[in-house]
């Protein structure tokens, strides 16, 4: 009970990250069709622009800062790189940030050095917030949790109660009939695709210091947030953030199950020996299993149900 | 009428190929060591490498450029051709499953087809974005797999063989590189031969007709899901070929064959070379393993290249280089290519000015860092350049920016000239 209670509260805080990081990702996708390979990239130049200014400026300027040059580096991405592939179809732009991210990995190796940076958790929000069973819960991760959840109100309040908002929240579903409307629509995408760039770099600077800050963390990253904004459908915020928890979930659960898929034929009588290909699928344990699991959630998604959870069209 | 035309038109081309094969076969000689009387083992694993590396981007692109099926798991079949091959040959070593080296390939290429065609029946079910998506996934699934059964892949430290198992056609021990390197041109001219028959064959034309627009391949009564499907399971047929090859030079295979990285090298490949042109991934193939091999014995940052390169193909050239090639032509067909000298010339000036900027800016970024870590000095174009002064980076910056301003202005003059020359072409054509 106990590890289900704080694997759980992992599992949350894990999901929420992934959802900061994905809600931008499931925007642009739902509005440009362009799945932005480059988006985990933002999130890794976040940490490590966090972890500059945490340096010069210290931790909280940083919750500002960060997000703020990584939104301008989306815009810029948008307004003379996206545009000028966009005409030649979205397997140009989805090759285009794929490029991207290529280039951003070594330029971050290059600036940063191979080696994790040591960016640290600040010192004021450096204690156990409380003791469960014996387990101690870091305020870091409450404050996590405030953070994103602070930004889920935020975005919901965006979403609805504002003007732009609602362009953005009809464009997601009727780009042609917004453009036609008059509004102009290329400003929307560049708006969107600079927040959700923003957002990315918020997300690395609180996940910066919650995982290690190091030039793979952009690799580690995008698949899982590709998975999320597949899994949980084209178009849908509330199926994003379904699928992040979900997603959180199971790669929180899948590290503390201790047992392998073989463990439950053992009362049946059938016992296993990891000789042949077979049994070895059986008797890995589950916790090797879970960097699979989203995976294998994915493809069966798009298999039975290419709109994902929540999703309103086919990827 | 047309066909014949094509044919005299095909004729220089089919040189071309023989060119290319007697380059290919000549190529370790003119690298010969005489003072040792030995081969440069440095040149024939590249040329190895550049081989099997030419199979493997053309099957991708039999996906890309055929089927306009964008693949981020590629690699998974060349991968799984390498493993199978390495046990093939450790069953052949020990008697259990008797094959000539020579034939290891084709085996290996068999298995390629069987897990593709495992693999292609769930991913071709898809096309476009979401097809995209699951080779992704299946790509992971497979790195995470491959380094977790032992029986099969044998873990993070992979399966090795030993490839001189007395057993072949000709007699030959294969102990040398060389005999191996000659193995493999046999097998890439026979996979570039099957391949080109291929693209002419109604599947090649139907999977062109389902990238272009499938909705109307459907109405022709085509099922666009099979056409895809036989397209994938050949693409990875080939794909397992070039893997076989891989297990036979190296005799070791490792996770890192059917990972991401490799998936992303076949796509760099096919694109940069050309996905329009049959002959564009080998193009492709050649560059990259020249890059690999040369540039990076270079420069630290020599993936940055390939990735900016990579950029500004997909911004500026989306047909890659045999495209740019192909598309002067019908320029130089109507002997009109004189008028496009001066304009090439104009924009030499700040096409050099923007890569010596490009370079130097890279350079200096990564000795601030990586190369300060190794403790080595910048050499940039023949002088030690100290990276903590500023002139060097001022110099950088002003040869990127201004260079970059002045090949914009004199890329639009080019291109107005080039817009002139193919409206006159579409004039004088009958």
């Amino acid at each position: 009970m106990e590890v289900f209670l704080v694997s759980a509260l992992n599992g949350l805080v894990y999901g929420m990250l992934l959802f900061m990081l994905s809600s931008g990702l499931t925007l642009i996708f739902s509005m440009m069709g362009v799945l932005n390979f480059a988006h985990a990239s933002i999130y890794m130049v976040g940490a490590y622009l966090a972890y500059e200014t945490s340096r010069f400026l210290g931790f909280w300027p940083a919750l500002i800062v960060a997000p703020v040059i990584c939104g301008l580096i989306g815009a810029a991405i948008e307004i003379w790189g996206l545009r000028r592939v966009h005409h030649n179809g979205h397997i140009a732009e989805l090759l285009f940030t794929f490029g991207l991210a290529f280039i951003i990995e070594r330029a971050v190796q290059m600036t940063w050095g191979m080696i994790p940076v040591p960016y640290r958790v600040p010192e004021l929000l450096d204690f156990p917030l409380f003791t469960m069973y014996g387990l101690q819960f870091p305020a870091y991760r409450g404050f996590m949790l405030l953070i994103s959840a602070g930004m889920l109100v935020a975005i919901w309040l965006l979403l609805t109660r504002t003007r732009i908002g609602l362009i953005i929240q009809a464009s997601l579903t009727h780009p042609q009939m917004v453009s036609a409307l008059g509004h102009d629509v290329p400003r929307v995408f560049t708006t969107v695709f600079a927040g959700g760039c923003a957002l990315a770099g918020l997300a690395g600077v609180i996940g910066g210091n919650y995982q290690t800050t190091e030039p793979s963390m952009a690799y580690a990253m995008g698949p899982i947030v590709f998975v999320v904004v597949v899994f949980g459908g084209l178009g849908s915020l509330a199926g994003c953030f379904i699928a992040s928890i979900i997603m959180g979930m199971v790669q929180t659960f899948a590290v503390v199950v201790d047992g392998s898929l073989g463990d439950l034929l053992r009362p049946i009588g059938i016992a296993l020996s990891s000789d042949n290909f077979l049994g070895e699928l059986l008797t890995i344990p589950l916790a090797r299993i879970g960097p699979l699991l989203p995976f294998v959630m994915m493809i069966l998604m798009l298999l039975f149900r290419p709109r994902g959870l929540l999703g309103t069209r086919d990827t | 009428m047309t066909a014949r035309s094509e044919k005299s038109g095909a004729l220089p081309r089919q040189w071309l190929w023989l060119l290319a094969l007697i380059v290919a076969i000549a190529l370790p000689w003119v690298f010969y060591d005489w003072g040792h009387h030995r081969q440069s083992g440095f040149v024939i694993s590249m040329l190895s490498q550049m081989g099997m590396m030419a199979i493997f981007a053309l099957s991708y692109n039999m996906l890309m450029g055929g089927a306009g099926l964008l693949s981020f798991g590629h690699a998974i079949f060349f991968g799984l051709g390498g493993y199978s091959a390495i046990h093939i040959l450790n069953g052949a070593k020990a008697g259990t499953f008797p094959i000539p080296v020579e034939l290891v390939p084709l085996a290996a290429g068999f298995a390629g087809l069987g897990f593709a065609a495992v693999f292609g029946y769930m991913a071709t079910r898809q096309r476009a974005t979401a097809f995209a998506m699951i080779t992704l996934g299946m790509g992971e699934l497979m790195t995470v797999a491959a380094m977790m059964f032992h029986n099969f892949f044998g873990g993070e430290g992979g399966v090795t063989t030993d490839r001189m198992i007395d057993f072949s056609l000709f007699g030959l021990s294969y102990a040398s590189g060389l005999q191996v390197y000659y193995l493999i041109v046999a097998w890439t001219v026979l996979s570039i031969i099957g391949m080109a028959f291929l693209t002419g064959t109604p599947l090649g034309r139907m999977a062109n007709a389902c990238r272009d627009n499938h909705e109307r391949a459907q109405f022709m009564g085509y099922d666009p899901k099979t056409v895809r499907f036989l397209q994938f399971a050949l693409s990875g047929f080939f794909a397992g070929i070039g893997g076989g090859l891989f297990a036979l030079t190296y005799e070791i295979v490792t996770f890192d064959a059917v990972a991401a990285p490799l998936s992303a090298n076949a796509l760099l490949m096919a694109y940069i070379g050309g996905s329009t042109v049959f002959a564009g991934p080998i193009v492709g193939a050649v560059l990259i393993t020249l890059l690999q091999s040369g540039l990076s014995l270079l420069s630290n940052a020599w993936l940055v290249y390939v990735g900016v390169l990579f950029i500004a193909m997909v911004m500026f050239a989306p047909t890659g280089i045999t495209g740019i090639i192909q598309a002067h032509s019908p320029i130089a067909r109507t002997g009109r290519m004189r008028r496009l000298v001066v304009p090439y010339l104009r924009l030499v000036v700040p096409g050099l000015a923007v890569i010596v900027g490009v370079v130097g800016m890279v350079e200096l970024l990564s000795f601030l860092t990586i190369g300060a870590a190794q403790g080595k000095t910048l050499v940039l174009f023949g002088r030690t350049i100290d990276v903590n002064t500023t002139a060097p980076w001022i110099v950088a910056a002003v040869c990127l920016f201004g260079g970059g301003v002045w090949l914009r202005v004199e890329g639009r003059a080019f291109h107005r000239v080039w817009e002139t020359l193919t409206a006159e072409l579409k004039v004088s054509a009958p």
